[in-house]
């Protein structure tokens, strides 16, 4: 066991000096079955690929560090509170990993089911929700329509009488919650690690070898390497790098900011989300005020955003929480946002043989983090998508089989 | 981020509306291949690093849509315009 009250207070005692790495900084090979582009799903994905399909020649490229990406910049909300046939099943299998992932990984990413709280506002919107929490309910997931007096018992310290955005009430997922980002990305990569695969930092991809048709491997800043196959995830820098293959997708970059405030007293039970703006909230067990809105709304590659983002986010959280602002906000960042154009993500193959690509995940890829990945594994060793993802296909814009969970078009801004 | 207007000059980005990328051209409806040159124009992107062109609304000031270049990587603006006249 590497953790342990004894070997906590060993090292405590002796300076915090005799930590062992918890995985391999491997080098890469020349030649792998399978090389994975990007440290967030990818590792996912390949700790099923090891653990479930048996596969263990397998490698991990990621050009920075591990959770330097998406995995470990967003606010760590977990919910599988879809309404689209397409979506449900996905985000439910991911929800049912999640509870499982402490003891799959032996890593205690601190899963905590403290619930989703989306409120409503009108009589519109709680029509809107009470479909939402039946389609729902329809495919098992938990989901509770909670009137005005019940949310308040929950949360006492909202504005229930604000003037124009009143609480009507609010759809409850109790199962939802959130979960420490790092930890993931730090429980994947030692999990997959012990079983064999290959975690290779600093290592960027910057052109892919196909011949005839058929990926051969991927050229990068640490050489050429062979692969049967190629699995591509790297959200936010999807269409840098397909484009390297000579392909186009149906997905722009945008940054999306989110922002923490100094450390408080336990005050708030769960996830809370206003639904007259796009606000949501949640605290760390630090005690920060973990909090985002919309994207910025432009395309970027900055991975930091612009003022009037944080003002009209916090202008949400003042509308719903008052008593916000009497806390310091602590700092704020911003990540690359995959934005596709109705919404939803791909895990599909691409027309270039044994070249894979899992993409487009908006900003609410975290949650999807351990169906992405097992779907991915399963699509990379099998051949066929899962059957919860089989949705999620690349060619569905051009056949018209979008899943626009927001219903507002191909306008990746407004997803 | 402040956009350069031509009618308003440098102007806070609270005051504009963002479209997105202005090289995308409308195509034909009446050429043989429409359909695959539409699903090309409504959800294919370049989605560069780097220099982009892109449609702003300046919605709070003289309503002008403007042509806007600007750097996706560091939010540097390189060059505005009003739109009309050359949209494509
Ligand atoms: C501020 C913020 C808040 C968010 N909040 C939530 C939330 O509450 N709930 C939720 O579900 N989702 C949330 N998200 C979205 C979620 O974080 C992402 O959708 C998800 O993490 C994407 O996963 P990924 O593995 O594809 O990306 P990443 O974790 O970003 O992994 C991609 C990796 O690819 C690497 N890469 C890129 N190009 C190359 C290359 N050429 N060669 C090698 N490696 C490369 C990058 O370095 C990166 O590490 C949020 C995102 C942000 C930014
Ligand atoms: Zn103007």
């Amino acid at each position: 066991m590497q953790f342990s009250a004894l070997s906590l207070a060993y090292n405590a005692l002796t300076g915090h000096r005799h930590w062992k790495p918890t995985w391999r900084d491997a080098a890469p090979k020349d030649a792998y079955d399978i090389v994975i582009i990007g440290g967030g799903h990818g590792l996912a994905a390949s700790y099923y690929l090891a653990k479930e399909f048996g596969f263990r020649n397998i490698a991990v490229l990621d050009k920075g560090w591990i959770g330097g990406g998406n995995i470990g910049r967003n606010t760590t909300i977990v919910r599988s509170n879809y309404l689209l046939p397409g979506n449900i099943p996905f985000y439910e299998l991911s929800m049912k990993l999640w509870e499982k992932l402490e003891d799959d990984l032996n890593y205690n990413t601190m899963v905590s089911q403290r619930g989703v709280l989306n409120l409503f506002h009108s009589d519109a919107q709680r029509d809107a929700y009470a479909r939402r929490g039946n389609a729902m309910r329809l495919e098992g997931v938990d989901a509770q329509l909670l009137h005005r007096e019940e949310v308040r018992a929950m949360a006492p310290f909202l504005n229930f009488d604000n003037g124009r955005f009143p609480i009507q009430g609010g759809l409850l997922q109790k199962r939802g919650g959130t979960v420490r980002h790092d930890a993931v990305a730090w429980g994947y990569a030692r999990a997959a690690s012990d079983l064999g695969v290959d975690v290779v930092q600093n290592c960027e991809v910057t052109g892919f070898r196909i011949d005839n048709g058929k990926v051969e491997g991927v050229e990068t800043s640490r050489g050429f390497i062979r692969a049967g196959k190629v699995a591509v995830a790297v959200a936010g820098n999807s269409s840098r790098v397909m484009s390297l293959a000579g392909m186009r997708l149906p997905i722009e970059t945008h940054v999306l900011q989110a922002f923490v405030s100094e450390g408080l007293k336990p005050a708030i039970p769960g996830v809370i989300t206003f639904g007259a703006g796009h606000f949501y909230i949640s605290q760390s067990d630090k005690g920060g005020l973990v909090f985002g809105g919309d994207i910025d709304g432009y395309n970027s590659y900055a991975q930091r955003g612009n003022l009037p983002v944080i003002e009209d986010v916090c202008e949400g959280g003042m509308a719903v929480m008052p008593m916000l602002g009497r806390a310091r906000l602590l700092r704020g960042w911003g990540g690359l946002m995959d934005m596709s154009m109705d919404g939803s993500p791909i895990i599909d193959r691409t027309p270039i043989d044994g070249l894979y690509l899992n993409a487009g995940w908006c900003y609410g890829g975290f949650k999807a983090t351990p169906a992405s990945g097992f779907c991915f594994a399963h699509l990379l060793a099998t051949g066929t998508p899962h059957p919860t993802a089989e949705a999620y296909r690349l060619d569905r814009f051009e056949t018209g089989h979008l899943i626009d969970e927001k219903g507002v078009g191909a306008q990746p801004n407004l997803h | 981020m402040r956009l350069p207007c031509p009618f308003c000059g440098s102007r806070d980005l609270s005051e504009f509306t963002y479209l997105g990328d202005a090289t995308a051209a409308r195509p034909d409806p009446d050429a043989p291949d429409a359909a695959s040159a539409f699903f090309d124009y409504a959800y294919l992107r370049d989605n560069p690093a780097g220099p982009h062109r892109e449609y702003w609304y300046h919605a709070q000031g003289c309503r002008s849509w403007l042509t806007v270049e600007r750097n996706t990587r560091t939010h540097e603006i390189l060059s505005a315009s009003l739109a009309s006249g050359n949209v494509q």
